[in-house]
């Protein structure tokens, strides 16, 4: 929980899953700043250039990776325009999917 | 590269994938990161319940990956069915293919094989398939 005063130190959490560490240097967990979705990603894009692209596909998010904020899907409450506050932890996940 | 499985897994898979018939089965097999040793397995939800596409739940993905991450393992197989085609990744299964260090089992239950059924293990990195020896063991 964050502390209580502290809130405007703190950046947002953000954990990256092996496919996309090649962009961190191999780090899974990553700090950014941003007060939605979006500035979180071009956050992360001007820190590590190119993880950007790999989640967004003509400014929306790629069907391919999930993307939480905690505990909730973003799809489910407002995509990139989700609210993000500091001491959030945002979780990004390959889909795993497929079909014959 | 090998797929080192135990016979058991083998059979539950297949198991899972005719009860789920014609859905699309899937699942994981996990163990303990940096081993590639498949010692615990995970039957998952379809949440597509489709014949031709499998989903795993974004929920229980979430789920799934805080566990594995509190029990320090890792994803070491990814498996599926197709309920119609040959045990060979479609260009679905190779779009969405995002754990670089997996072994994606495919297993196929068509009719025209029946009773058999194919079970055959693959990498799949960045878009390119390799097909790998799948070696089962007696326990």
């Amino acid at each position: 929980m964050p502390l209580l005063g502290d809130n405007k130190h703190m950046s947002i959490e953000v954990r990256i899953p092996t496919i996309l560490r090649p962009y961190t240097k191999d780090a899974k967990v990553v700090a950014a700043q941003g007060g939605d979705l979006a500035g979180v990603i071009a956050d992360l894009d001007q820190n590590y250039p190119g993880l950007g692209e790999r989640l967004l596909d003509n400014g929306a998010l790629r069907k391919f990776i999930n993307v939480y904020i905690n505990d909730e899907d973003v799809r489910f409450i407002g995509g990139l325009t989700a609210p993000v506050k500091a001491g959030d932890s945002v979780t990004i996940l390959p889909a795993v999917a497929g079909g014959q | 590269m090998t797929l080192t499985i135990s016979q058991s897994f083998v059979d539950a898979i297949v198991a899972q994938s005719r009860a789920e018939y014609p859905d699309e089965a899937c699942g994981v097999i996990l163990g303990p990161v940096g081993k590639d040793s498949a010692t615990r397995l995970k039957a998952m939800v379809n949440s597509a319940h489709s014949p031709t596409f499998y989903e795993f739940d974004p929920k229980d993905l979430l789920a799934l990956y805080r566990e594995i991450d509190d029990a320090d393992e890792e994803i070491v197989v990814i498996y599926h069915s197709h309920t119609e085609t040959e045990a060979y990744p479609s260009r679905t299964d190779v779009a969405y293919a995002g754990e670089p260090g997996a072994h994606y089992v495919l297993v196929s239950t068509r009719k025209e094989i029946a009773p058999e059924i194919e079970f055959r293990s693959f990498r799949i990195i960045d878009g390119v398939i390799t097909e790998e020896a799948v070696e089962i063991t007696q326990n």
